[in-house]
C-alpha cells in the first residue's frame, strides 16, 4: 500500500458504526486501477462497518466498484489495482485472543495466509470457474482443510463429509467432480468450503446469480440458517437489491466508486433517502401486490478515469441542482429517519421527497465498458 | 392432446393477426449411446403480431431450445411451423436467409454475442446489405437502425468496438441487428438477464416500444416471472420441456395453478413482504429434491424419467400414483387458460371448481 497524495481523503465521511465493535471495520479506502489512460477511481473513500453475526447488502451495478471494495479490503488485488489510502481493521474473537484487531493492509504475507479463509473466506460468484475441474469434491474440501488447519487425516475426512451434510448434499457426491453437479450443487459446495474452516466473516459475490429462482432461494433460506447456526456475518455482494431486502440486516448501495446511503433493509426500502436508491427501488417489476409504473433510471454511470465534480449521479438524477456540483459525497444521517445509522450522500433530498418526472436519457454521455469488473 | 390445446386461445390473440405456430413440436437430442434427451416436447403456442408471448421456466427447460426451433436454427424432431400460415420449409442456405428476413433472434449475451473484432458498423452494414438488397441506401439506414434502438447520436457509436460499449449498449446494437432485416417475428432469449437489474427496466421498454412501432410479434424468454407479468400478454411456463401452464400475464402470475408455477412465483424475491420467509427461515423446499435439477434425472434415464408420468413429480409435493404415472395433457381452466396437472382441484380448486370431473380421460 503507498499513500497517493492525490487521493488522500480531504474530509472523512460520517463513520456508520451501529453495534459495539465491529468484526471488520473499513476506512476511507480508495482504491484505483492505473491505466495509460489515467487512474479509475474504483473506489473513492469508502467507510463501512461489518458487526458480529451481521449480514450487510452491498448493492451496486457493474462497475460500480462493489467488488473492488471487498477484495481491496481482502488484499485480494493485484496490479494494475492499488490502495491508495485507507485501513481495514479486522477483529474476530480468535484474534482478540491475541493482538487485538489487526490492520489488514499492513499485514505481512504469512499474517495474511492465516487471515485469508481461516478468519474471512469467500464465496465467488461463477462456482463453475471457482472449483478445480480435476479434483473431487472431497480432494477440494480437504485441500482447503489441510491447508488452513491442523488435522489428522481421518478426522479431516469426516469434516469433509459433515461440510456436505451442512449444506445439504448428499454424502456420496463426495467423489463427484464438479462437472458432475448441478449448478446449484456447486454452489453449495463453494458455500462449503468457504464454511470449512469456521470463518468469522464470510463474503459472498453474487452467489446466487447465475442460479434459477428457485435454487436461488433454497441457497439463501440455506446461507441464512447456516448464519443463525454458526455467528458468521456476512458481506453479501449483489446488483440485485430486491434480494438484499429480503436477506440483508442492513444495505449499503455503491455508485461509481462510492457509497451513497447505508440503512436497515426496512429504512432503505420504505424511506430511501438518496435518489439513487430510489431509482434502484422503483427499477424492478414486482410479482405480487398491484403493478407499479417503473421507472428505471435512465443514463449511464460516469466514466471514473475522470469523474465529474461533485455528486457522480447527478447528469442521471431526476432532483439535481447546480448545487450538487460542490456535495463533498459525505454521508450524513437522514434526519427524518427512526435509524441513527441511515445515512446519505445527498443532503438535498429526503426520504419524503415527491418524485420529480424522470429527466430524458442523457445518451449523448459516453460510457465505458465495465473494465471495473462486477 | 392437440385438440386440447387449440381450444385454447391465447390471451395474446387479439392484440394482432397471426404471424406463426407452432404445432406439437418436438426435439430430441441424442447424448451418447442410446441415450435421448427429449429437450422440446409437443410443444404449441402462437405468436400474434404487436403482441409479447413470455415462455418461462429454469435453465434446462427447453425454453431456448424452442426459440432456437422457431429461428430455423434447429431441425425439428416431430411437429411443425408456420409462418402467416405457411409451413416453414428450410433446407437450403437460400431458404434459411429468406426465413431470417422474418424472423430473428436476439441473444441473452452481448458481451459473446458481438465479433470483438468488428466495429458497430459492420454489424449492422452486413444484415442490411443482405436483406435489404443493393437498392438500400445503406448508410442511412444503419443510422436509422442506431436512432430507433437509441443508441444516439449514431455517428459516435459506429466507429466503436463492442469491448468500448456498455452491456446495455451493446443489447441495443444486437436488437438494431435484428431489426435491420424488418422481421415481422422477434425472438428474444432471455434479452435482459445478462443486464443489470437499473438497466433491464429500460431495455424492456425499448422492446416493447419497438414492438408497438413495427408491430413484431415478439416470444420474450425469461426466467424472471415477474418481468413477464410487466412484459407479456400471455405466459407460457415451460418445465422439462413441455408447457406445463399457460395464460394471460396477469392471471398465471398472480394466480398460479400449476403445482411448478406455484414454486416459481413463490421462489421470487418478494420485497414488499419484507423479511417474511427467508429471514425467518420459514421457507423451505425440499434441498435434496430442488439440488436436482429436472435436466439432470433426465440425462441419467431417459427413456424413463421423460415418458412416464409428470416431468414434475418427483419434485412436485401433491404428487401422487397416477402423477408418477402417467403424463397429464393440458386441461383448459377458462377460454385463455390451461394447466398440465392431474391434482389441480388440490393445487387449483378455487380456478377448477367450474369444470367437469371427467376430464381425465383426455392422458396423451
Amino acid at each position: 500500500m503507498s499513500a497517493n497524495p492525490d487521493h488522500a481523503p480531504a474530509v472523512s465521511p460520517a463513520a456508520p458504526a451501529p453495534g459495539p465493535d465491529p468484526v471488520l471495520a473499513i476506512r476511507d479506502l480508495s482504491v484505483v486501477y492505473r491505466t495509460p489512460g489515467g487512474d479509475v477511481r474504483a473506489v473513492d473513500n469508502v467507510s463501512l462497518d461489518l458487526a458480529a453475526g451481521e449480514v450487510i447488502g452491498l448493492a451496486g451495478e457493474s462497475g460500480s466498484g462493489k467488488s473492488t471494495l471487498v477484495y481491496g479490503a481482502t488484499r485480494l488485488l493485484r496490479a494494475p489495482a492499488l490502495i491508495t489510502s485507507g485501513s481495514v481493521r479486522y477483529s474476530g474473537r480468535r484474534m482478540a485472543g491475541g493482538a487485538g484487531p489487526v490492520d489488514v493492509l499492513a499485514m505481512r504475507p504469512d499474517a495474511l495466509r492465516r487471515l485469508r479463509w481461516r478468519e474471512i473466506s469467500i464465496v465467488f460468484q461463477s462456482a463453475m470457474n471457482a472449483l478445480n475441474p480435476v479434483l473431487s469434491v472431497r480432494d477440494q474440501l480437504l485441500d482447503v482443510i489441510h491447508a488452513h488447519l491442523r488435522m489428522p487425516r481421518d478426522e479431516a475426512r469426516e469434516r469433509a463429509a459433515s461440510l456436505l451434510d451442512l449444506v445439504g448434499i448428499p454424502r456420496s457426491r463426495l467423489r463427484s467432480y464438479p462437472h458432475e453437479l448441478s449448478g446449484g450443487m456447486r454452489q453449495r459446495v463453494m458455500i462449503a468450503m468457504a464454511l470449512a474452516t469456521e470463518p468469522e466473516v464470510v463474503i459472498m459475490d453474487e452467489p446466487t446469480t447465475a442460479l434459477d429462482v428457485v435454487v436461488q432461494r433454497d441457497i439463501l433460506s440455506q446461507i441464512v440458517e447456516l448464519k443463525e447456526r454458526l455467528g458468521f456475518s456476512i458481506l453479501f455482494i449483489t446488483h440485485d437489491l430486491s434480494l438484499l431486502l429480503e436477506l440483508a440486516d442492513r444495505i449499503a448501495v455503491m455508485y461509481a466508486g462510492q457509497l451513497l446511503e447505508i440503512g436497515t433493509a426496512e429504512e432503505i426500502q420504505h424511506g430511501p433517502a438518496h435518489p439513487y436508491t430510489k431509482g434502484l427501488l422503483n427499477s424492478f417489476p414486482s410479482l405480487r401486490g398491484p403493478r407499479r409504473e417503473l421507472a428505471g433510471i435512465p443514463g449511464s454511470p460516469p466514466d471514473l478515469r475522470n469523474p465529474p465534480p461533485g455528486c457522480p449521479f447527478l447528469p442521471r438524477c431526476g432532483y439535481g441542482t447546480t448545487a450538487c456540483r460542490e456535495v463533498d459525497m459525505q454521508l450524513l444521517p437522514v434526519a427524518t429517519s427512526p435509524d441513527p445509522g441511515h445515512v446519505t450522500a445527498c443532503p438535498f433530498v429526503l426520504p419524503q421527497t415527491p418524485v420529480p418526472p424522470t429527466p430524458a436519457a442523457p445518451q449523448s454521455q459516453p460510457e465505458t465498458a465495465g473494465e471495473l469488473g462486477t | 392432446m392437440t385438440e386440447q390445446t387449440q381450444l385454447l386461445t391465447s390471451a395474446a390473440a387479439d392484440r394482432g393477426p397471426l404471424a406463426m405456430e407452432a404445432i406439437s413440436v418436438s426435439k430430441d437430442f441424442h447424448i451418447g449411446r442410446r441415450q435421448i434427451l427429449h429437450a422440446v416436447r409437443d410443444v404449441s403456442f402462437n405468436l400474434y403480431r404487436g403482441a409479447v408471448v413470455a415462455l418461462v421456466g429454469e435453465s434446462g427447460s427447453g425454453k431456448s431450445t424452442a426459440a432456437r426451433l422457431l429461428a430455423g436454427q434447429e431441425r425439428l424432431t416431430s411437429g411443425e411451423i408456420r409462418l402467416d400460415g405457411n409451413p416453414v420449409k428450410v433446407t437450403s442456405r437460400g431458404d434459411f436467409r429468406r426465413y431470417k428476413s422474418h424472423v430473428q433472434l436476439v441473444f441473452q449475451d452481448p458481451f459473446s454475442s458481438l465479433n470483438p473484432v468488428h466495429t458497430v458498423r459492420y454489424h449492422l452494414e452486413r444484415p442490411v446489405k443482405l436483406h435489404q438488397g443493393r437498392a438500400a441506401d445503406v448508410d442511412a439506414e444503419v443510422v436509422a437502425l442506431m436512432e430507433q434502438v437509441r443508441l444516439t447520436p449514431a455517428r459516435q457509436f459506429l466507429a466503436k468496438y463492442p469491448h468500448e460499449l456498455s452491456g446495455g449498449q451493446r443489447q441495443r446494437v444486437s436488437f438494431a441487428r435484428a431489426l435491420a432485416a424488418h422481421p415481422s417475428v422477434l425472438l428474444a432469449d432471455e434479452p435482459v438477464s445478462m443486464l443489470d437489474v437499473s438497466i433491464r427496466l429500460e431495455m424492456l421498454n425499448l422492446l416493447d416500444d419497438l414492438r408497438q412501432r413495427f408491430r413484431l410479434a415478439m416470444l420474450y424468454i425469461t426466467h424472471d416471472i415477474a418481468s413477464a407479468r410487466y412484459f407479456a400478454d400471455e405466459v407460457l411456463v415451460m418445465y422439462a420441456g413441455e408447457i406445463v401452464e399457460r395464460g394471460p400475464a396477469e392471471e398465471v402470475t398472480q394466480r398460479p395453478a400449476h403445482p411448478y408455477t406455484q414454486l416459481l412465483v413463490a421462489s421470487a424475491p418478494d420485497p414488499d413482504n419484507l423479511g417474511s420467509a427467508l429471514r425467518r427461515g420459514g421457507y423451505r423446499s425440499s434441498a435434496a429434491d430442488t439440488a436436482r435439477p429436472p435436466g439432470s434425472q433426465a440425462l441419467r434415464k431417459p427413456e424413463l424419467a421423460t415418458t412416464v408420468g409428470c416431468p414434475f413429480s418427483p419434485r412436485c409435493p401433491l404428487a401422487d400414483d397416477r402423477c408418477h404415472r402417467e403424463d397429464p395433457a393440458l386441461v383448459q381452466i377458462s377460454p385463455t387458460r390451461g394447466a398440465a396437472c392431474w391434482r389441480l382441484d388440490v393445487a387449483a380448486p378455487e380456478l377448477v371448481s367450474g369444470l367437469p370431473d371427467d376430464r381425465s380421460t383426455t392422458a396423451n
